[in-house]
């Protein structure tokens, strides 16, 4: 099933949520809306599912003006980042629920509700807790029956809203890698809204980042990180290195001083150089076009990292940048930096 | 044992607390309640029992409990409707009418009595128009079924508000996308997730009216066997100096309202078991 947005606008207030967004999913994708918080990204999913409305703009679902119908008659698997399940009702009949509730000339016979709801406890591995209540499970079983519970209804699409937000860290994990295989099983399609960028580079086919209202850029998982389109997207997605230069007749200047790196076509003016922490290579003083003394060395896992003070002048200016452990760097020690890939956009970005 | 947990406890002064805290209630409560039963022994057990199944007494407690049986639930219906609309919408007046709920609660009952007395008496504001339809409503049991609403109310009321305030929308809106119309919401979502604030608000309401008094007097006539309240028994036999045939009376009305309040009470730890409050 697709999904197409066209110039949604919302506002709350004189605050806009959601300023002319497009956008358009393609059947049995895994997109993930990324974005830091208030950037309009679960906007944009309840308006999809049917529990907000937009000011202006249209949803197409299949081809079909979604707008025109309610949640409840858009066939729309929700899943909330605190589960909302239905805590009076066992895990069997939370699931059983959308089954229970259909228009009586489709609903099935209780049987067939039986053996469906069978299936999807099985498909999340849950089936085992069928008679317990939603206060008895952890946080990662009650995430798990609520997706049973929307995909209970054959949803045409499913939205996913923080669906790991509340989680710890390692849970988060393991759902993570369950979602996606879920989805290769079941394949429908599928949006789900995340802060947490390495949540949507990990798990989703293409990732929609968004700021402001706005989306910045979509694109796979590599292409958002590798060719970020926007300053945003360099700064939000990855680890960046940021540094205030000057673009003038393709050069490019640090506090007066020429970098040995080319513009790459940049306009004139007051930019901004952006380098990922591992993308900055660390070399022996005098063999670079930055040079700094190391202030403290961290060593983690396959990484060292360095907190570097820029002598540009001041010493004011400290990166931090990360190194392969090849070889050791110690505090106090002057390095020159070079970064290997960079970005330039123009500083009012 | 558990003395020896609580001396090491970080929070000091468990030996006083408990300690005041029995006096207390041995004094305000226990003590008057075992003066009742003490003064019922002055009968014997063929007078005790002449005493409440006598026509007059059986039929006070029937009407008291019957009545506020009844009270309750029309509260906890309409209690319900109210609280939906204070919580859910926003309205002008909204906190004016929130306020008004609290009047039952503030009232001297007697007051309460007047002025309903006042507004249901043949030639009343409500009572005229009601009493040309051929409905009697002072000086009757619909009286007294109407004062046993008024004082109810705020009960249910302030019980259930703020369960749901907590509701969160969310499950509303996850009934929703799962296909659920507003029927469904409601009574498959919402109504079973109030089920231990409305029975709390019910046993609150139904005690309440159970022993109220001074508003109903006004309002209910108080024929022996027809309109006439088991307290209002009680202070008659008082004032004809029968202690014993008052404490009777009231023993009875306190072992009737203990049994009552203990079942909705264990109703109550039934559906809390099944809906925690988290």
């Amino acid at each position: 099933m697709t999904i197409e947005v066209k110039n949604i606008v919302k506002k709350f207030g004189s605050f806009a949520a959601l300023d002319n967004v497009d956008l358009k999913v393609d059947q049995g994708e895994l997109l993930a809306l990324l974005g830091p918080s208030g950037s309009g990204k679960t906007t944009l999913l309840r308006i999809i599912a049917g529990l907000d409305w937009p000011d202006a703009g249209e949803v197409l679902i299949d081809d079909e003006d979604a707008l025109a119908r309610g949640a409840s008659e858009r066939h729309v698997g929700f899943v909330f980042q605190h589960y909302a399940l239905f805590r009076h009702m066992t895990v069997f009949e939370n699931v059983a629920f959308g089954l229970r509730v259909q228009p009586r000339a489709i609903r099935k016979d209780e049987a067939t509700i039986r053996a469906r709801v069978k299936e999807l406890l099985d498909l999340v591995q849950l089936d085992w807790l069928s008679d317990r209540y939603p206060s008895q499970l952890s946080g990662g079983q009650r995430q798990r029956i609520a997706l049973a519970r929307a995909l209970a209804i054959e949803p045409r699409i499913l939205l996913l809203d923080e669906p790991f937000g509340a989680l710890d860290a390692k849970v988060r994990k393991e759902l993570r890698q369950w979602l996606r295989s879920l989805h290769s099983e079941i394949h429908v399609t599928s949006i789900f809204v995340t802060h947490d960028q390495e949540e949507a580079l990990e798990v989703a086919n293409r990732v929609v980042v968004m700021d402001k209202g706005r989306i910045e850029q979509i694109g796979t998982p590599g292409e958002v990180y590798d060719h970020p389109a926007t300053a945003f997207v360099h700064g939000f997605i990855g680890e960046s290195i940021v540094l205030p230069v000057d673009v003038s007749g393709g050069s490019v200047r640090l506090g007066g001083r020429p970098l040995n790196i080319a513009a790459n076509g940049a306009a004139s003016g007051a930019s901004k150089l952006f380098v990922r922490r591992h993308d900055m290579h660390i070399g022996p003083a005098g063999s670079g076009s930055l040079e700094g003394a190391v202030r403290h060395v961290r060593s983690f896992g396959p990484i060292q990292r360095a907190e570097v003070a820029l002598s540009d002048g001041e010493g004011k200016t400290v990166i931090e940048i990360d190194a392969p452990r090849d070889r050791e760097l110690q505090a106090g020690e002057i390095v020159s930096l070079q970064p290997r890939r960079y970005r330039i956009f123009a500083a009012q970005d | 044992m558990s003395i020896a947990v609580a001396r090491r406890s970080s929070l000091p002064g468990f030996g006083l607390t408990m300690g005041l805290t029995l006096t207390w209630l041995s004094i305000i409560i226990l003590l008057p309640l075992a003066g009742l039963f003490l003064k019922t022994f002055e009968l014997s057990l063929d007078q005790f029992w002449g005493i409440i199944t006598s026509r007059r007494t059986l039929n006070a407690l029937k009407i008291s409990f019957g009545l506020s049986f009844l009270a309750a639930l029309v509260n906890l219906v309409m209690g319900t409707i109210i609280v939906w609309a204070l919580v859910r919408y926003r309205f002008p007046g909204r906190r004016l009418f929130d306020a008004i709920v609290d009047i039952p609660f503030a009232l001297p009952t007697a007051v309460a009595g007047v002025a309903l007395t006042q507004l249901f008496a043949q030639k009343g504001w409500l009572g005229a128009p009601l009493a040309e339809l051929g409905i009697k409503v002072a000086f009757t049991p619909i009286g007294i079924f109407i004062a046993m609403v008024f004082i109810g109310i705020p009960f249910v009321v302030r019980t259930v508000q703020p369960v749901l305030i907590d509701l969160d929308v969310e499950i509303e809106e996850a009934a929703a996308s799962l296909g659920a119309n507003r029927w469904h919401t409601v009574f498959r979502v919402i109504l079973p997730s109030l089920i231990p604030a409305l029975l709390t608000g019910f046993a609150l309401a139904f005690a309440r009216a159970v022993g109220e008094y001074g508003s109903v007097i006004f309002i209910a006539g108080n024929l022996p066997n027809v309109s006439e309240i088991a307290p209002l028994l009680i202070v008659i036999r008082l004032s004809e100096f029968r202690y014993a045939d008052a404490t009777a009376i009231a023993v009875v009305m306190l072992l009737a309202s203990f049994l009552i309040i203990f079942a909705v009470n264990r109703l109550q730890r039934w559906a809390q078991t099944r809906i925690p409050a988290h």
